[in-house]
């Protein structure tokens, strides 16, 4: 599986998981406007870093904070193997 | 002959009427206006002398309450919202309530219980002629959840709350906003900050972040509050650049360097500031150098009115600002030390010429500003037939600071063979917590473990995190 499907199967389950409503992710989609709370990201993050092995929030040099789906993914892109 | 208790209203205006507003979703409330109007519909008089519970979802009308009935109840308890409807006939015994303050239009907490009499109240200043005299030195009650998920019930007053603020030169066209909710510490305090010197934008849990941010800039938002999950949330909207704050301030979770960074970075002309306090121990520092952690200059600072210290590990504060117990029959575990201070049950870390905190003791972990109990989320997975024991713990996390995880080991099979695989296994535990856990207690992750160590005291082990 990519890491991007890998993160989409994340948010979906998540958004199940919490009962809420997600938006169409695409790249532009907004992370504020998808429809999931601090906690749904908290869990997704969590989960992430058990299936891909990286966090990349974790990392030594600063990171800036992803604002749309797209720049969610390519932070974890530039990271995974 | 005792002096006349000096009350909210009367510190506020003890320079002249307030200039400031309180804003809320629906539109402002000039302050000044309380001098000859209520929102309690010329039913203030009847809750003189009374312990009374402030059952307000709103968050404008719950301010305005609490600016009403400083020193006119005997006492009162401030409900967070999202208490669970279980834990009220508990508060309301252990607090002697006789009276209840509650939303005309919202569906209040525990509306069904009986109470000596029931008074509503609207965001709305209605004029009536007020007796604004204080009679009482109202006792203020704030809920922090305790271990068994019941609430504790902290004893404060106007003294203890405001202790921080004393010695403060009132800042002119100081507007602040806060993330918090006002009925928890952390948004208690700007609470009093703003109402002694300037005017507060309110959040409200309906509404959007953007939405929020936009109504602060309006008002022309100057100082703002949050706790570190809030502002990651803030970096994450694209919409920091709404506001264009002069001070912003961390509280209620361990600031890291990398929010610390961040929000510089978004707001290089404010001051960023981050503050410890608790419920408990009340306001210790405030860290204005833009690095994580604190100095230890701070630690046991002659002639501080704030006392820190540390001993057996873990930050102890004896202030003013200090609660004064817990109410009713929890009183035995209010964590006094033996000095007189509040042990706050943070670990600390002294390195070099600076301190820096490393979470919880007791394992008390930390989700996004809210106390999560391993042995409360334990005892639901426990209580499953396939479970053993578990164990849960916290993982760092960078939106929340932490989440839960739990590790299970299995009950041995009974051989019928009628255990599901593993994965079926932790679905089904994850659905059994989330019937009975609020969002934030449910494990992020479950772990089938072959087992989990234990203590030579027969204690489960509880690595540090």
């Amino acid at each position: 599986m990519s890491v991007k499907s890998t993160i989409v199967s994340q948010f979906e389950q998540v958004a199940t998981e919490q009962e809420r409503k997600l938006a169409r992710l695409s790249d532009d989609t907004k992370l504020i406007e998808c429809g999931l709370d601090s906690l749904s990201f908290a869990i997704i993050v969590a989960r992430l870093e058990d299936s891909l092995g990286v966090d990349p929030f974790s990392a030594e040099r600063a990171v800036d904070f992803p604002v749309t789906f797209g720049d969610f993914v390519t932070l974890y892109e530039g990271l995974a193997k | 002959m005792p002096s006349k208790p000096r009350s909210l209203w009367d510190s506020i205006t003890a320079a002249g009427p307030p200039a400031g507003s309180l804003y809320g979703c629906g539109g402002g409330v000039a302050l000044a206006g309380l001098a000859h109007a209520s929102i309690l519909g010329g039913r203030l008089e009847e809750l003189r002398g009374r312990s009374v519970l402030l059952a307000i979802t709103d968050q404008l009308t719950a301010a305005l309450a609490i600016a009403e009935l400083d020193g006119v109840a005997r006492r009162m308890v401030l409900l967070t919202p999202g208490l669970a409807a279980e834990h009220l006939p508990a508060v309301i015994a252990g607090a002697a309530a006789d009276a209840r303050v509650q939303d005309t239009d919202r569906c209040s907490p525990g509306r069904e219980i009986g109470i000596g009499i029931s008074v509503d109240a609207r965001a709305r200043l209605e004029p009536h002629p007020v007796r604004r005299a204080s009679t009482c030195e109202t006792e203020w009650i704030l809920l922090t959840s305790g271990t068994t998920g019941a609430p504790k019930l902290v004893q404060h007053d106007l003294a203890s709350l405001t202790a921080a603020l004393a010695d403060r030169p009132p800042a002119p066209e100081v507007v602040w906003a806060t993330f918090y909710d006002i009925r928890r510490y952390g948004g208690l305090q700007i609470y009093l900050r703003a109402l002694h010197a300037g005017s507060l934008v309110l959040s409200d849990p309906a509404e959007p972040l953007i939405g929020f941010l936009a109504r602060a800039a309006a008002a022309g938002v100057t100082h703002i509050s949050g706790t570190p999950s809030h502002w990651r949330r803030v970096l994450m909207s694209g919409a920091a650049a709404t506001i264009a704050p002069r001070y912003v301030r961390l509280s209620g979770e361990i600031a890291d360097q990398a929010i610390l960074d961040g929000l510089k970075a978004a707001y290089p002309e404010a001051t960023v500031a981050h503050a410890f306090a608790s419920t408990e121990a009340g306001v210790a520092f405030e860290v204005r150098d833009g690095r994580a952690g604190f100095p230890a200059t701070l630690l046991d600072a002659p002639g501080s009115p704030v006392h820190l210290r540390v001993a057996e590990g873990t930050l102890r504060i004896r202030s003013a600002g200090n609660a004064h117990g817990y109410l009713g029959v929890d009183t035995g575990s209010f964590p006094r030390a033996s000095d007189d201070a509040v042990d706050t049950g943070d670990r600390i870390e002294q390195r070099a010429d600076r301190c820096y905190f490393l979470g919880r003791q007791g394992g008390v972990i930390n989700v996004g500003g809210l106390k999560v109990y391993p042995e409360e989320i334990e005892a639901v997975i426990n209580s499953h037939p396939w479970v053993r024991m578990s164990r849960v713990s916290a993982r760092r996390n960078p939106i929340t600071g932490a989440v839960v995880v739990a590790d299970v080991v299995l009950a041995e099979a009974d051989g019928t063979g009628g255990r599901p695989p593993s994965e079926a296994l932790e679905r089904e535990l994850l659905h059994s917590c989330r019937r009975s856990l609020a969002p934030y207690k449910v494990p992020a992750a479950i772990r089938i473990v072959p087992g989990l160590e234990v203590s030579a005291a027969g204690k489960l082990a509880r690595p540090d995190a």
